[in-house]
């Protein structure tokens, strides 16, 4: 399968993000929360390209996930910062790969314990298709359907580039995107 | 022998003692009770991790600090508290431990914090509850006290992250105490390279330097150049048992006072677990001065007691392997 | 009841035999060994090809728990226990509720245990009144009522006065005392012993000197009143030390190691295991090993089992608040014939110290197969292998630190008497 270049989708989803942000009533009232890893790191482009000097924070939701029945805390959480008030903004939301969304639940969950938003873009990378929930992103870069044996992971590399791996255990073998 | 703390699968099962357990599992301890320092900052200090969970304190000897953190941390998590001061309940009537213990298990609690007079009670506690229990050490006897031990090693990590090249003195008395016994595990395991203990003879267990710590009975020669001081807490009995003649002769030898702190590095961290005897084990403007972190010590006795109970609230994480397709636990896959 | 024990090897280490021969008992006593008497005819007879025909076992130290403490044990469980461990005469301590100090109390401890007739009892008197250490009991009256020593069983004599005057009046008439030597302030509220392990679990332990400043004491005082005592259920390698010294210089004293004592040591407690709370307390390696060195070269003169059956609720409890003691009439010959293994001895060894020894030390007949004397017999397989579980075990009492392992070494046959009080199958 070939998979598509993550630098071109993150440019893509930006220019989306930014039409979001000119309709919004005051940019003062916007702000960026990343999900940990891959929504972080897009998150950072993200605002370097913009150059805005907006409140942005990161969520883990670690705490909120619906399977710590089943599979305990994971052990490399890392904590949540949301420095800003949430109370009124009109956050976008920003994940690397959207699947089940029951990720983007927890999110929503935790923020909701920060205060109560105006509103919420949720925006990714690539939707996988595979939602299990009444819960869709608003912004994507591209929609690449996946089955459940397969894997997708974003990776960000020493320089700060982007690379999209791909691990097929429905076929027996792995794919690497090349860039 | 097999180490009754851990599952089949080396996770943690019952939080009993320090001794014993891996430096991993100390680590996730401490690595996850940062997450927690968060929540307690924020405005609405819970997360639903324990909800619908039961979690009971069986106090059988009386602590309100102790049992008060317990509480909170286990409220933080979203779970409901039961308290037990058994001193005034069914014990008290004749009723065994393990009586009191399987009502409470019949009423479906699924978490124990158990705090006992002798030794080895949470270690008897955890042989007789089923599967689904986990029991947390909040104190047995003069054995351990290890989420005191860990909140120490947090707060020593949080001013000092370089643990593997300080020196820490425990002053006090070691003999009785089950905080300096889990302090001294939890420092010789996360790999510090010195470990001090300073006091007199009469206060000190036979054969403590086996549990890797050089012995003082100078302040003088104990505090020289040291990062942390852990103070410990004298009781009156001590008096009374021919330990020790007074009080007073004891704040002059081995109670911190200023002058003492100054033989330690300028920038040493001064602790003590609580309730402090001002003018007894150490002076009040130590306690209150710069170098004390006793008061964020309390504040992360709560976070780290989150991380415990939440470590031990979930199923086994072995069980994981049949949920759900390959995408086990992979950063940047969200589900 | 005429009895043929063929095919078996005969150890009777105080006759100095162990070779195969035949044994031959008739009215319940030994009427041949080898040789066949005249006119001979069994109505029985045992095949103990494989087996070891010894006397029956002679213990130091049961606890029976009659008068008194029946949720624990009764007589008839206890007997059972020691017919099914081998053992034919054994010695209670007189801590039984009420305490062993009346005459009236020891008769009809007696009595109850001849209509048993499981194994012959000796009771150990109260050496003070109450075991309180302050006034002497009727010590004539109770030798007469059939008590074979004085003991206090675990309360020490604090006033030295008193001791001194006790041993010097049971010296006047020549009895035995038996004495578990150990200070009552050093060990106070102690349960396992002072040392590492003790500190790691943070249980108030009880130096080896306690031991051996009561050794010491006890010592002197027996040489100056010439009193004959026997030192109960040593445990330090000091104490083992005491007493080859005592020995030496002529002192009137004998000493035995309780069975546990010999094979474990404080680190068996592990997890706070309190099926290993025992009084006294066990020990380091060294001390063990000391010990199992002196039995070996006769400072310590036999093996007890130290049976102290303790009800399941008494031990479910934090290790300091659980009751002390174990189960170990059952355990006496296995973990004797493992002592002597592991010292590279024989088994005769190991049967002299639970046999003629303790016979030797409570002045009694028995111990050995001498033509003439009672027939009590333990025959025993050495090599069978069996599992410590509760329902392997007679005794009332579960309590063993060798719960759930396997030891080598069963009885299958006791007889008391001439009559089989014990068959297993």
């Amino acid at each position: 399968m070939q998979l598509p270049n993550p630098e071109t989708l993150l440019t893509d989803i930006t220019a989306k993000i930014q039409a979001q942000l000119n309709q919004a009533p005051s940019i003062e009232q916007c702000a960026f929360v990343g999900i940990h890893s891959g929504g972080v790191w897009l998150m950072q482009r993200i605002l370097n390209t913009l150059k805005l000097d907006i409140p942005f924070g990161t969520l883990d939701a670690a705490l909120y996930r619906d399977d710590y029945a089943q599979r305990g805390l994971k052990a490399q959480s890392k904590p949540s910062n949301i420095a800003f008030n949430v109370q009124d903004k009109h956050i976008i939301l920003i994940d690397d790969i959207f699947y089940t969304g029951r990720t983007t639940r927890a999110a929503m969950n935790e923020l909701f314990d920060y205060g109560r938003p105006a509103s919420i873009t949720l925006a990714v990378l690539i939707n996988r298709g595979g939602a299990e929930l009444p819960i869709f992103p608003n912004i994507v870069g591209a929609d690449i359907l996946l089955n459940a044996k397969q894997s997708l992971q974003l990776s960000q590399d020493t320089k700060g580039k982007l690379h999209l791996s791909l691990e097929d255990n429905s076929l027996e073998e792995s794919d690497t995107a090349n860039d | 022998m097999i180490n009754p703390q851990l599952d089949s699968d080396g996770n943690l099962k019952h939080l009993l003692t320090i001794e014993g357990l891996p430096k991993r599992i100390l680590n996730q301890i401490l690595d996850t009770a940062e997450t927690f320092v968060g929540v307690a900052e924020r405005d609405i200090k819970k997360v639903p991790l324990l909800r619908g969970k039961t979690v009971c304190n069986i106090f059988f000897e009386n602590s309100t600090r102790t049992r008060t953190t317990f509480e909170i941390a286990a409220k933080r998590l979203s779970a409901d508290v039961i308290n037990l001061n058994v001193g005034t309940s069914s014990q008290s009537k004749g009723e065994t431990i393990l009586d009191t213990v399987d009502n409470l298990i019949a009423m479906h609690a699924d978490m124990f914090v158990v705090r006992h007079s002798q030794s080895g009670a949470a270690h008897f506690i955890a042989q007789h509850v089923p599967d689904n229990i986990s029991v947390i050490n909040a104190g047995d006897g003069r054995h351990a006290h290890p989420t005191q031990g860990l909140l120490d090693v947090f707060t020593i990590r949080r001013y000092k992250p370089d643990m593997h090249n300080l020196r820490v003195a425990l002053v006090g008395d070691v003999l009785h105490s089950r905080v300096a016994r889990s302090e001294i595990h939890a420092l010789t395991t996360l790999g510090v390279p010195e470990v001090r203990v300073i006091a007199p003879k009469t206060l000190l267990p036979t054969d403590v330097e086996k549990l890797g710590v050089q012995v003082f009975h100078d302040m003088k020669a104990g505090l020289k150049d040291v990062d942390v001081i852990m103070m410990l807490r004298l009781q009156n009995e001590r008096m009374n048992g021919a330990m020790l003649p007074s009080a007073q002769e004891y704040f002059k030898t081995f109670g911190l006072t200023q002058d003492k702190l100054q033989l330690a590095k300028p920038d040493a961290i001064v602790m003590h677990p609580g309730p402090m005897n001002r003018g007894v084990e150490i002076d009040s403007c130590v306690a209150d001065g710069d170098q004390s972190v006793i008061l964020p010590q309390v504040t992360y006795g709560i976070a780290v007691r989150m991380a415990v109970m939440a470590l031990l609230g979930s199923g086994s994480p072995s069980s994981l392997q049949a949920i759900g397709g390959g995408n086990v636990g992979q950063a940047g896959n969200s589900r | 009841m005429k009895i043929h024990i063929k095919n078996g090897r005969v150890i009777d280490p105080k006759n100095k035999i162990d070779a195969q021969h035949d044994v031959y008992i008739a009215a319940g006593k030994i009427v041949g060994i080898g040789n066949k008497p005249a006119d001979f005819t069994a109505n029985q007879t045992i095949d103990a090809t494989g087996l070891i025909v010894s006397p029956g076992f002679v213990d130091l130290s049961a606890r029976l728990r009659e008068p008194g403490s029946e949720y624990s044990a009764t007589l008839v469980s206890e007997l059972n226990a020691a017919a099914a461990g081998g053992v034919t005469s054994l010695a209670c301590t007189p801590d039984t509720q009420p305490v062993l100090d009346e005459p009236g109390l020891v008769e009809m401890l007696k009595y109850r245990a001849k209509q048993l007739n499981l194994a012959h009892v000796y009771p150990l008197g109260a050496l003070t009144r109450q075991l309180e250490g302050k006034l002497l009991t009727e010590m004539c009256k109770l030798t007469e009522a059939g008590c074979v020593g004085f003991s206090q069983a675990d309360e020490a004599i604090i006033d030295t006065q008193v001791l001194w005057r006790a041993c010097e009046y049971a010296s006047t008439f020549g009895f035995t005392l038996f004495l578990r030597a150990e200070d009552d302030y050093l060990a106070k509220n102690g349960v396992a012993h002072d040392g590492e392990l003790a500190s790691r679990l943070g249980l108030k332990g009880i130096p080896a000197a306690a031991e051996c400043l009561a050794i010491a004491s006890i010592l002197r005082i027996a040489r100056e009143t010439n009193t004959k005592i026997h030192l109960c259920r040593l445990s330090t390698a000091e104490g083992v030390n005491l007493v080859r010294e005592a020995k030496k210089q002529g002192v009137q004293v004998t000493a035995d190691a309780s069975a546990h004592h010999l094979h474990l040591t404080d680190f068996d407690i592990g997890f706070f295991n309190s099926h290993a709370h025992l009084k006294p307390p066990l020990r380091s390696m060294r001390d063990k090993e000391a010990l199992c060195q002196g039995l070996k070269d006769g400072t310590l003169d036999a093996i007890c089992s130290d049976h102290t059956p303790v009800n399941d609720d008494a031990k479910l409890l934090p290790f300091t608040e659980s009751e002390a003691g174990a189960t170990g009439l059952e355990l006496l010959l296995p973990l004797a014939l493992k002592w002597a293994e592991n010292q590279k001895l024989g088994i005769a060894e190991a049967i002299a110290k639970i046999t003629h020894q303790p016979a030797q030390i409570l002045g009694i007949n028995g111990g050995d197969l001498s033509v003439g004397c009672d027939a009590d017999v333990a025959i025993f397989n050495p090599e069978k292998i069996w599992k410590v579980t509760p329902s392997e075990l007679k005794s009332h009492g579960k309590n063993t630190p060798f719960l759930g392992l396997e030891v080598m070494g069963k009885v299958q046959y006791t007889l008391l008497h001439g009559q089989i009080t014990y068959q297993s199958f």
